[in-house]
């Protein structure tokens, strides 16, 4: 039957083995961070006075007497089913929290990615074709720039120049509380569901707060986009079809972006995917600075408060979409590179 | 002076000694004419001066209070200004460069071998054994670095060890996968052949003949990744749970800065000056040693 399949298929029921792999791998990894925590979760529950027989029901309840392969068995079960177990915090279940909050990480990870495309490819391409000219110094200070500074930093000094002395953009937050109830949650991307009910003073206001934290995410997203954008255009740039269209007579502009940004297009999805994971990182502590209530935020407000559930399952839930980018780029990659396929 | 030059130059070393230190002069020479290596050096060097004799540069002493001193601006008096419990703040950044250098020194340490080994074993033995590790090795690369390193602070507590444990298991996966490449092409080898055929054992030939090979490479990635290192402790202490008060650890400065910052700036901007200029220094020497070092 094997011969039936084509190689296509094959391969991609291989890579999806590995990507089962690595999930499982993944839960693993939270299982055991979830076992060595030198809370006893039991005590937890019943509290520290406990008599020992109310202590050992609570122990036989939560499923902690069972062997450890048991219990990971019964935790892919849950994790499958969606179910991180309850917020201590917040007491709600950990996946309804989840499912509030992402989008707003979602929102500020879109969009500095975009800024990332929209500057970084145009300042790569610029850097490869004026080697060691103006272009290229600027893209290699920004390259250095974006891989030394502290990204909580870099908000918090934004934060001071242009909102506290400039005024330029409003301060922490996703919206101002006057207009907080205007706008019914549909999407949960706010600026998308004020424009869908015409609500254009509260966008306004919700744009102003969201452009100084996707800047700061857009300048990290930058400075590997262009980094990346350089070496590729690099190389198409010797090969022998770049030649050939210049001895056809094209004009240097059609070579560069006609030509060879169109082959340099491929690896670079797979670059901008990775941003884009990238960026899912960086909201952690960029959502601190700003107050951005998104799932980095969650995660650490759990975590300052011991809210166990709440952290890995926040943690699970990251390294999935992690995952998911990876195998989607690679996807891309092949669908678009017939070299690939 | 002659004497010496000649000896590292000479193309008839005699000596592997010899060999050694001549192949490091010329690796020297390459990175000299690298300006901002030299200046990416120069930095870490400093680092390292400031580090080792922090109590003789400090001003003041770095956890002193002096309520009636509290956020002072930047003066001649104290130069980066004081925080909100009256403490110099320069003194307390130099004294933080010691903090920010052990937590960079023990992650290294822990983590090159780590990875270095697993690394080396999976590309030469190949088969199951590259196929197992090199799973691991993605599992913990499908993770955000700085995520993983929180879930595990969570379990063992904030605290400088602990964030330092955190980071070391996040950070080995790139080496493995550097020193994995690297065997994959050495393994194959004339020399590794050479040596197999006299009966040395796996052991031996991936202790004293892979992993020396690989140590360039190794030693490049670790340079760049330093700086990664530095912002990644910095960023768990500024969220809390990296090195605790009093402490005078960069990020959780610009952490109790935070409050502050619309009017008393200098609390949180000297410390973020300090981190920027030292993982830039790490990147510039990076830089600068993956073109001296790496033949690829």
């Amino acid at each position: 039957m094997s011969h039936a399949l084509s190689r296509g298929a094959r391969t991609v029921a291989r890579e999806l083995v590995t990507v089962l792999v690595t999930i499982l791998g993944l839960l693993a990894v939270t299982f055991f961070i979830a076992r060595v925590m030198p809370v006893d979760p039991v005590l937890a529950v019943v509290g520290d006075n406990a008599r020992p027989d109310v202590y050992e029901k609570a122990r036989q309840d939560m499923g902690l007497d069972k062997p450890v392969l048991v219990q990971f068995w019964i935790y892919l079960q849950k994790v499958a089913q969606g179910d991180f177990g309850k917020s201590v915090l917040t007491s709600n279940l950990v996946i309804d929290d989840i499912k509030r909050v992402f989008p707003a990480t979602l929102e500020l990870a879109t969009l500095g990615t975009l800024i990332g495309i929209c500057l970084g490819i145009p300042l790569g391409v610029l850097a490869a074709t004026k080697q060691g000219r103006w272009p290229d110094h600027i893209a290699r200070f920004i390259g250095l720039f974006g891989y030394s500074i502290p990204i909580f930093w870099l908000g918090l000094m934004g934060l001071l120049i242009f909102y506290a002395k400039l005024g330029w953009v409003s301060g922490p937050g996703r919206i101002a509380v006057s207009y907080q109830d205007f706008v019914q949650p549909i999407t949960g991307v706010l600026l998308l569901d004020c424009a869908l009910q015409g609500e254009w003073e509260a966008f306004r206001n919700a744009a102003s707060h969201l452009i100084l934290p996707s800047a700061v995410l857009g300048l990290f997203s930058t400075a590997y986009i262009s980094r990346m954008t350089r070496s590729f255009m690099i190389t198409e740039l010797q090969q022998p079809y770049v030649m050939t269209a210049r001895v056809k007579g094209l004009s240097e502009r059609r070579v560069v972006w006609g030509h060879a940004l169109r082959n340099a297009i491929v690896p670079l999805l797979t670059v901008i995917a990775l941003s884009y994971a990238n960026l899912l990182e960086g909201s952690v502590l960029t959502e601190t600075v700003f107050a951005w209530p998104g799932l980095g935020r969650y995660i650490t407000n759990s975590l300052l408060n011991a809210d166990m559930n709440a952290v890995l399952g926040g943690t699970i839930v990251v390294g999935l979409i992690f995952v998911g980018i990876n195998l989607l780029s690679d996807m891309i990659g092949r669908a678009f590179d017939p070299r690939a396929r | 002076m002659a004497g010496l030059f000649a000896y590292l130059t000479t193309e008839t070393p005699a000596s592997r000694r010899q060999a050694r230190f001549g192949q490091a002069y010329r690796q020297w020479l390459a990175l000299r004419k690298n300006p901002l290596a030299l200046i990416g050096l120069i930095i870490v060097v400093t680092l390292l001066l400031v580090a080792a004799f922090a109590p003789l540069i400090a001003p003041y002493d770095p956890l002193a209070q002096n309520l009636s001193q509290r956020l002072l601006p930047p003066s001649a008096t104290h130069w980066f200004g004081t925080d909100a419990l009256g403490r110099d703040i320069f003194s307390r950044i130099v004294h933080g460069a010691r903090i920010t250098l052990a937590i960079v020194v023990l992650v290294v340490i822990s983590v090159g071998p780590v990875g270095l080994l697993i690394g080396t074993v999976a590309g030469y033995f190949g088969g199951w054994v590259d196929t197992v590790l090199m799973r691991v090795t993605d599992v913990f690369l499908a993770f955000p670095r700085l995520v993983l390193a929180l879930a595990f602070v969570a379990v063992l507590g904030p605290g400088i060890e602990n964030a330092v444990i955190a980071i070391a298991c996040t950070a080995w996966p790139p080496y493995a996968r550097v020193a994995r490449a690297e065997t994959l092409v050495i393994r194959n080898a004339d020399y590794i052949a050479a040596v197999r055929l006299q009966g040395a054992g796996h052991g031996r030939i991936i202790l004293g003949h892979v992993v020396p090979m690989c140590l360039s490479s190794v030693i490049v990635r670790t340079t760049l990744d330093m700086a990664g290192i530095i912002l990644t402790a910095a960023g768990l202490g500024f969220l809390g749970l990296g090195a605790q008060p009093p402490l005078p650890e960069w990020g959780a400065m610009i952490a109790t800065g935070r409050e502050f910052i619309f009017d008393q700036w200098w609390v949180a901007a000297f410390p973020g000056l300090a981190i920027c200029l030292v993982a830039l220094g790490f990147n510039l020497l990076g830089d600068g040693l993956r073109d001296v070092l790496d033949a690829h």
